[in-house]
């Protein structure tokens, strides 16, 4: 029983900490990207397609990661080359996201997918509890885990992260320094959209290998906001996604057992616990001040 | 002295360094668009020179500066390093080449520690033990003692100077580029610096060093090159000009100086008793025990280094940030302290913010459309019954234009096209045409060419001997010195008791900043 | 290599102000045309079908005036927040809300048939809107919360809560067990009345009467001029003495009951009752009208109206090309996009610049 709820919050909290690792580098480079729910969604249109079509869910994975980087380059060259406001940029690309994984995915509703494999490890997969837990997983749910370690070893130990960072702090500091600022945060876009994309491609693949419209049903926003509750530290996403996966498992066993309690109550427990963490986070403005990039949502254009 | 002499100055050059320039700069142009920001500017620096490059803001000094750090690149000219011409085509170029840059707004990143600032500077490096033990030595060797290890945040203005410099000598640059390096330090950190730059300079380092402030580039370079709407109008040995000559050369006619007579003095207008505030900004710096008071017809300076507590003092007179006690702030008899800021306008006050973009004007609004800010709560009929009426804020317009001889290219531009002298001319002309009983300005002349400064300081006085009282928060000492009948100095957040100016010296209001005014009741004698 | 390079303006373009739109507009368009061309179909029968084949009947223009209504009345709301950096993107759930606190009078007291509850669930709806806006905004001004995940999180809850209403205490006793309340009583509907052969409820002067309003309160009033220099600069704001704060309580409770007060008059003109779904979205589309619209009162009643033809195109090309009806929302998508795209060239200029050649030499 135990070892299958533990089960099920991974599966819930893999797409959140997926798009959340890469929105929280996006963000350190000062852009506010708000269309993850957009970049998400064609990550699971993409992810479907391609599985079906190839027959392979890894390749999937790899189409849902494309599909994710490809939209997010349309918000980049609007809101970096152009400098549109982030804020309308996020919700266009999340309300044009949603829009064509449902074109592209009208074809798909109803047809049973293919679903990613674990990577069972003969021998430690049977071991008692802990086997399936720690050995049983599919390939996302170890890259999500990898993704936080090398997010957090890429921001703090390398060069490229410093200058990430720097990027974020102060733009214009940056730019005098002689570091390309737009390059930069074109990298970080790409590379959150990608996530995002896995993310996506992790519920269509892995989670239930369906094509549902609007499958990730707000997914993407919960996991801008975990950013926020990270107060951008990648272990701390970790933290928070598997919070949050708990907390809609709990709601599902919660009404499975007949709990005396309507079930939209229950359902409405994770954007509660959301709003929830989002005043206990902002609370703390002094704590999360070195870490909350001071550029963030902030246009660039070098003067020449 | 004076123009074209090119030829003479060319020979003391070789008598001091070697036969090569270090830096040449040939007949650089850079346009933008329409205007031409540098027009055929030549100018050579010779190894271990300090050379000033002297202009007013606009002259080009800026536009050439990046050209030769490769921010900018030159619409036609070229520039050669030893002799051979070079491209430098972003600033890490020239760093490559040894030439490093100590900007005037800092490019630090206050998140970030002291090694990761310097690291970000230098190529392929990273904030590690090693890099924090060379931090450390150098700038304990230079006199500039530094802490690797500390968030640039947490740092006084004067420390953050030292990380740009600290982080400009370890790429080993063999010239280096200041920005107008002193307009932040006291006078004595000033001094300070002035040794550091002498031992850099003796060991073979040129210095390139931008300034206006011509008494100390007459104490400390070798050489000088003036520029004037673009182009470089004549070349000197600073030593043996006087200020008023190397001022003529930069303004091109005899500047205007401010004339200023005792006024009458009236009652206590403005009067601060024991203004205490705690500041709710992480960075912020809280007011302690405020003591001040301002009669009618004079004008009373604040002095200090940045980030002592002006913002602060700004706020709590203007009302933008609420007090906790009425009788911590009286305009004119009333007590002030609870009251918001159009309560207190209409007391007859009037405020003039530091910063004219973003606080005391709105970049895209009109300028009509900015006086409504500041005056539709002053009695005037600007707004009726919840109905704004920008007709009558346009004659206002027209009115501060001729008075203040704003220069603006429409009838009603947007404040964001005016440039920084003509706006500082509006922004302060919009306050002083209502000829308000209490005006208290920050920086009225901050970055704003000779001649705006000339216009404004003069109307401040003029005002004040109408029976205005005036308080001028300063970090300009040449300014307050010009306009104040008393100064006081704000340090950390304490204010020392104001003092008439005739009985100041320039070091003792130094001494003062540099934090003698934290003493309790401190006066300046 | 070549890439783009923007040149600040020193005053907004007013040629680009006007023009804009009308650029974001011809671009969506050929962008249409592409994807017909891309699907098999003439792009010009295509584009005839989804942007003018809806308006030319006058049962076309019934129903683009319909469906535009709620969405210009929440632009409006919206756009006053937008303008004063308040981002409020949860005006669905405040329309859902709105709809179901307005709803208590007919559903509760179905025996008060009077006059009176027409004009009474309007102002409840309104103030149950405006309450419901108020939570993302307390808690950006107390504790600092960010608004536009807050505003959006209600939005499920506030869905939910209605579906939980319809499906539980207020489920119809005659309804077959189906999730719908009671019919409304006839003073609790709004009647379409016939103007010159096009039947319109009150609703679509109420929404034309609000745009001319707000266009007079934003042009001439200080509370306007409030509104515009807090979103470009607080910090000037708060030196003409206006407060951030209050100001982002008004924003948020103006267009929570704008987006109630929508909310209503769809449910008492079209549906006459609660069900699970009320709205097809109205509270996002209306991100994308304020935006298309320019924030501006006018250019929202004209946005409303292209993006509600956008919805009727969706249907006719459902019909007459058997294409998918989802075509509409990306080209919504692809809108908003050219529109902020297009905002640029009023504050930059635009060049193409090759290698660096091009830069010393744009002189």
């Amino acid at each position: 029983m135990l070892e299958a709820i533990i089960l099920t919050i991974i599966t819930a909290a893999t797409p959140l900490l997926l798009a959340a690792t890469g929105e929280l580098v996006v963000e350190k480079s000062g852009v506010l990207n708000l269309g993850v729910e957009g970049m998400m969604v064609m990550g699971a249109v993409a992810g479907f397609a391609v599985t079906i079509s190839t027959g392979s869910p890894l390749l999937g994975i790899v189409g849902g990661a494309v599909a994710g980087m490809l939209v997010s380059l349309i918000f980049a060259f609007v809101t970096l080359t152009l400098v549109a406001n982030q804020v309308a940029s996020g919700l266009a690309l999340t309300l044009f996201g949603l829009g064509l994984s449902g074109l592209m995915g009208e074809s798909f509703v109803g047809q049973p997918g293919l679903k990613l494999q674990s990577l069972d490890v003969p021998g430690l997969t049977d071991l008692p509890f802990v086997g399936k837990i720690l050995f049983g997983q599919d390939i996302l749910v170890y890259l999500s885990f990898a993704a936080v370690f090398g997010v957090s070893w890429f921001l703090n130990r390398t060069r490229a992260g410093l200058i990430l960072r720097a990027v974020g702090d102060n733009h214009t500091s940056a730019h005098a320094l002689g570091y390309s600022v737009v390059g930069v945060r074109y990298l970080a876009v790409a590379f959150g959209g990608a996530m995002a994309g896995l993310g996506g491609a992790y519920l269509s693949v892995a989670y239930t290998p369906l094509w549902v419209e609007n499958m990730t049903a707000g997914r993407g926003w919960i996991a801008l906001a975990l950013v926020v509750f990270a107060s951008w530290i990648p272990w701390r996403a970790a933290v928070g996604a598997y919070l949050f996966g708990a907390v809609t498992v709990l709601q599902f066993h919660a009404q499975a057992f007949g709990v005396g309690f309507p079930s939209q109550f229950l359902a409405m427990l994770p954007y509660l616990a959301t709003v929830v963490v989002l005043v206990a986070i902002s609370g703390n403005r002094r704590a999360t001040l070195f870490n909350t990039p001071s550029s963030l949502g902030k246009s660039f254009v070098p003067d020449r | 002295m004076g123009e074209g002499t090119g030829d003479s100055t060319g020979e003391m050059l070789r008598r001091v360094g070697g036969d090569t320039p270090l830096l040449e700069v040939r007949h650089v142009t850079k346009r933008f668009g329409n205007f031409t920001a540098n027009d055929g500017v030549c100018l050579k620096i010779m190894p271990g020179e300090i050379h000033a490059l002297l202009g007013e803001n606009g002259a080009g000094k800026s536009t050439l500066v990046k050209i030769i750090y490769g921010s900018l690149q030159p619409s036609s000219g070229g520039i050669f390093w030893k002799g051979r011409p070079v491209t430098v085509g972003s600033p890490a170029e020239a760093r490559a080449l040894g030439v490093g840059m100590v900007f005037q707004h800092f490019s630090l990143f206050d998140a970030m520690t002291v090694a990761e600032n310097i690291a970000l500077a230098l190529p392929n490096c990273r904030a590690t033990g090693e890099l924090a033990e060379t931090i450390a030595r150098v700038s304990s060797n230079y006199g500039l003692p530094l802490d690797p290890d500390a968030h640039i945040a947490d740092l006084s203005v004067g420390e953050r100077q030292r990380v740009e410099i600290v982080r400009c000598l370890l790429q080993n640059p063999e010239l280096i580029i200041m920005d107008e390096p002193t307009s932040v330090l006291t006078p004595q950190e000033a001094d300070q610096l002035f040794v550091t730059l002498r031992r850099l300079a003796a060991e073979g380092c040129a210095i390139l060093y931008i300034s206006h402030r011509l008494e100390e580039v007459r104490a400390l370079c070798h050489h000088a090159t003036i520029m004037r709407r673009a182009k470089v109008v004549a070349e000197a040995d600073p030593a043996k000009e006087t200020v008023n000559t190397l001022a003529q050369l930069m303004v091109g006619n005899e500047i205007t100086r401010v004339t200023r007579e005792k006024g009458k003095l009236g009652p206590e207008a403005i009067l601060l008793k024991g203004l205490t505030q705690v500041s709710q900004d992480a960075f912020g710096v809280s007011l302690q025990d405020i003591n001040l008071s301002v009669r009618a017809g004079e004008i009373v300076a604040i002095a200090g280094i940045a980030g002592n507590g002006q913002k602060e003092l700004f706020d709590a007179l203007s009302g933008e940030e609420p007090l906790e006690k009425e009788d911590m702030v009286i305009f004119a008899g009333e007590a002030a302290g609870l009251m918001d800021i159009n309560e207190r306008r209409l007391l007859g006050a009037a405020f003039v913010p530091e910063e004219r973009l973003g606080h005391g004007a709105v970049p895209a609004l009109k300028l009509s459309e900015n006086v409504v800010l500041t005056r539709h709560g002053t009695g005037e009929g600007i707004a009726r019954r919840g109905f704004t009426r920008f007709g009558k804020a346009g004659r206002i317009v027209e009115t501060v234009t001729s008075l203040f001889d704003v220069r603006k290219g429409v009838l009603d531009p947007e404040a964001r096209s005016l440039s920084g002298g003509n706006l500082q001319k509006f922004v302060v002309g919009r306050e002083v045409e209502r000829t308000p009983k209490i005006l208290i300005v920050a920086q009225p002349t901050w970055g704003v060419d000779a001649g705006a400064a000339a216009v404004i300081r003069q109307s401040l006085i003029d005002l004040s001997r109408k029976g205005a009282a005036i308080l001028v928060i300063s970090q300009d000492l040449d300014e307050i010195f010009e306009i104040a009948d008393r100064i006081a100095v704000i340090s950390r957040g304490y204010l020392s008791r104001a003092e008439d100016a005739d009985t100041l010296t320039t070091e003792k209001v130094g001494l003062l900043m540099a934090g003698g005014a934290e003493k309790k009741g401190a006066a300046a004698a | 290599m070549m890439r783009l390079e923007l040149v600040k303006r020193s005053e907004k373009s007013r040629l680009m102000s006007v023009l804009s739109p009308v650029v974001a507009v011809a671009l969506t368009v050929v962008f249409a045309g592409i994807v017909f061309a891309a699907q098999g179909h003439n792009p010009l029968t295509g584009i005839w079908y989804f942007f003018l084949e809806p308006i030319t009947s006058l049962w076309g223009v019934e129903q683009l005036i319909t469906k535009a209504t709620p969405l210009v009345i929440i632009a409006l709301g919206l756009s006053v927040c937008y303008l004063s950096n308040n981002w409020n993107i949860g005006a669905e759930g405040q329309l859902t809300i709105g709809a179901i606190v307005g709803s208590i009078p007919p559903i509760l007291f179905p025996d008060f048939v009077n006059p009176v509850v027409l004009p009474l669930m309007l102002l409840m709806a309104m103030a149950g809107g405006a309450l419901y806006a108020l939570i993302p905004a307390k808690l950006k001004t107390v504790f600092g919360t960010n608004e536009i995940l807050t505003s959006l999180m209600l939005v499920y809850c506030s869905n939910l809560f209605l579906d939980w209403m319809v499906r539980g205490p207020w489920r119809s006793p005659q309804g077959y067990n189906f999730p719908i309340t009671i019919d409304f009583h006839e003073w609790a509907v709004l009647n379409a009345v016939d103007v010159g052969g096009i039947y319109l409820n009150l609703s679509a002067p109420i929404a034309l009467l609000l745009v001319i309003v707000l266009a007079v309160v934003m042009r001439s009033t200080l509370k306007g001029f409030e509104i515009r220099v807090l979103g470009q600069s607080p910090r000037a704001g708060s030196f003409a003495g206006f407060s951030t704060r209050r100001m982002t309580a008004f924003a948020f409770a103006l267009s929570g009951a704008l987006a109630g007060l929508a909310g209503m008059m769809v449910v008492m003109s079209e549906i006459g009752k609660l069900q699970p779904v009320i709205s097809p979205g109205y509270g996002f589309t209306a991100i994308i009208v304020a935006f298309l619209g320019r924030l501006n009162p006018i250019g929202i009643l004209i946005a409303g109206l292209v993006i509600a033809s956008s919805y009727l195109g969706g249907e006719a090309i459902q019909t007459s090309l058997q294409m998918s009806s989802k075509l509409a929302t990306v080209i919504q998508g692809v809108l908003l996009f050219f529109v902020l795209a297009a905002d640029t060239l009023i504050l930059y200029k635009v060049r193409l610049v090759t290698g660096r050649e091009g830069e010393s030499a744009h002189a």
